[in-house]
């Protein structure tokens, strides 16, 4: 059904978003926790700068992960010589890119389902011999999972279809770092692949489809499990 | 037992007060709404932290701001059920019920659901329980986590006449068959009447008085702050008899001769059961000892202990002395004018059987 290189470009896209959303969600969640429950000099900065790559043009991100991760930026020097890590034209640093214009979108809605959380339940655990972390996990942390997961599902989205920050940090090789959007690009721009380009068009459309009704999907049996519907 | 004594600034509210509460029983902390009883229950259950100030649970220092010691609440030991039943909705009754409970308390999960009467309802979850079985499983969560001492914070609020006195029953047969010490917060004269033992009066802040719940029903002081209208007596009776036929229950007052007693509608409760009557001051009347029976009023003989020093108004409180219990009634100025009304005098306390209505009469 699907072209070998289709296929390449819809299993790394798959894996790029993937590891992008999976390396973000136990920062994203202390995000939203620090910035839900605290108050602190400087919070309206750390604000600011987490929901920068929602209004910055992705470019200027992907240039501006160029210049700090690549060979010549300080961090990327750093981690090059440590580690022997280096991020830039490679699938992780695709993922890191799609990581980072994401993470705005997971912070958001967790933050979102923690503000509406009943305080008065966590008081009520804490009289009941929970610690604070006892209480996060068996109070707050199943309270806000229907936040969590669409979160989760709308990093992974933004994610899937990121591409100026991808293309700019972490260019556009075939099987390296060429995801849906990228190679929908390359065949937009080669004369004569209309019909390969629309097969890639619909092979986005129905991966996005499928993620927003799962998402839905597991949004609405987390809330009825909260409203209990079901025991 | 436990003492606290704290201040704390809330705004311009300031909780400047101490509070012993006894290590049996139901103490009741009185108090009109924004009187700071909820922000001290807060404090004892470490939901908040006092500018300065201690608390003590026993031997357990809880709080000592001088000390630097402040133990959070999930060590505290005190299990508290709040005005809104604050059930988790993700558990199931039963999970609730478990949530705080120590292994060693598993015994009494079986006792204590069947004491509160929630046995068919442990596999529900939260949102499809009623007000009053939310209550009762808040409180069942709480008891069960094992504590030293039991807080609730005007837990029968929202709940309708039926609901209220349903809970108010369950609450007091806890009282007495666990021996957990409870600490009540109540605005309400009737549920104070129904459940306490001892009563500390809560106001802006300060706790102004505190002693057995019918040494403070009594004292004419405390008159306008709970309510002069509805100020009214507590007295212990016990029942003598029932009379199916009439749909009567006797009682009989203790000090009080034989064939001197009250009838009250039939009540639930055996012959010999214990009984605790609340008496509205102006349901009461006196008389003097030679005045003719009436049919349908009870005539208790009284000794008149002390007349209120009220200087104006129609009206003046009177206290009286009904085989050692304390009676309190409303009299008009004229009436005591022309009665000629001394302290020491032998009357008859008068009483119409029909004011007395079930909801002042608890079972004990």
């Amino acid at each position: 059904m699907l072209t070998p290189l289709e296929w390449e470009a819809l299993t790394l896209s798959l894996r790029v978003s993937g590891v992008a959303v999976a390396a973000i969600l136990l920062p994203g969640l202390g995000m939203a926790y620090v910035l839900a429950r605290f108050d602190f000099p400087g919070k309206a900065l750390v604000d600011g700068i987490v929901h920068l790559p929602l209004v910055l043009p992705p470019v200027v991100v992907g240039y501006l992960l160029l210049v700090s991760l690549g060979r010549q930026g300080s961090l990327g020097q750093w981690l090059h010589e440590t580690l022997g890590v280096s991020l830039p034209f490679t699938w992780q640093g695709a993922a890191l890119a799609g990581a980072v214009m994401a993470f705005p979108l997971l912070v958001r809605a967790v933050r979102l389902s923690l503000e509406s959380v009943d305080r008065k339940l966590e008081e009520a655990a804490r009289t009941l011999g929970a610690s604070r972390w006892k209480t996060f996990l068996t109070v707050t942390l199943p309270l806000i999972l229907p936040g969590i997961l669409t979160g989760g599902v709308l990093a992974f989205a933004r994610s899937l279809s990121e591409f100026g920050a991808t293309i700019t940090f972490a260019a556009n090789i075939p099987g390296e770092t060429r995801t849906l959007p990228l190679a929908l690009y390359s065949l937009v721009q080669t004369p004569g692949k209309e019909a390969a380009a629309a097969r890639l068009c619909v092979i986005s459309v129905v991966v996005a489809l499928i993620a927003l009704v799962a998402s839905e999907w597991l949004a609405r049996r987390a809330r009825r499990r909260l409203e209990g519907r079901h025991a | 037992m436990l003492e606290a004594q704290v201040f704390q600034r809330l705004g311009d509210f300031t909780l400047d007060t101490s509070l012993t509460v006894p290590a049996e029983g139901v103490t009741a902390l009185f108090g009109r709404s924004g009187s700071g009883k909820s922000s001290l229950i807060r404090l004892i259950a470490g939901l908040g932290a006092p500018e300065a100030g201690t608390i003590r649970l026993g031997d357990t220092w809880l709080v000592d701001t001088q000390r630097r010691r402040w133990v959070p609440p999930h060590r505290r030991q005190l299990g508290v059920v709040f005005q809104e039943a604050r059930l988790f909705p993700h558990y199931s009754v039963r999970g609730n019920l478990r949530y705080g409970m120590p292994r060693a308390a598993r015994t009494d999960f079986d006792d204590l659901v069947e004491l509160l009467g929630i046995g068919h309802l442990l596999s529900r979850t939260p949102g499809r329980l009623s007000g009053g079985e939310a209550r009762r499983v808040a409180i069942g969560r709480a008891l069960l986590s094992r504590p030293r001492m039991l807080l609730m914070d005007e837990p029968l609020t929202g709940l309708d006449g039926a609901r209220k006195q349903e809970l108010l029953r369950y609450i007091r047969r806890l009282a007495r068959d666990t021996g957990v010490p409870i600490l009540f917060v109540s605005h309400d004269t009737r549920e104070i009447g129904a459940l306490a033992d001892r009563v500390a009066l809560i106001e802006e802040g300060r706790v102004l008085a505190s002693g057995p719940v019918d040494e403070m029903f009594a004292r004419l002081d405390l008159g306008p702050r709970t309510g002069r209208f509805e100020a009214s007596s507590l007295l212990e009776a016990r029942i003598v008899a029932h009379d199916e036929a009439l749909c009567l229950t006797r009682l009989a007052l203790p000090g009080v001769i034989e064939g001197e007693t009250l009838s009250v509608a039939r009540l639930d409760g055996a012959v010999g059961d214990a009984v605790r009557l609340r008496l509205r001051a102006r349901d009461v009347g006196v008389a003097s000892t030679q005045t003719p029976p009436l049919p349908d009023v009870a005539c208790l003989p009284a000794t008149l202990r002390e007349i209120g020093d009220e200087a104006h108004g129609p009206f003046v409180e009177v206290m009286l002395d009904v085989g050692g219990q304390a009676l309190r009634a409303r009299l008009t100025r004229e009436a005591v004018g022309q009665m000629g009304l001394y302290a020491g005098q032998a009357l008859q306390a008068r009483l119409r059987s029909v004011t007395i209505s079930r909801h002042d009469v608890i079972v004990t």
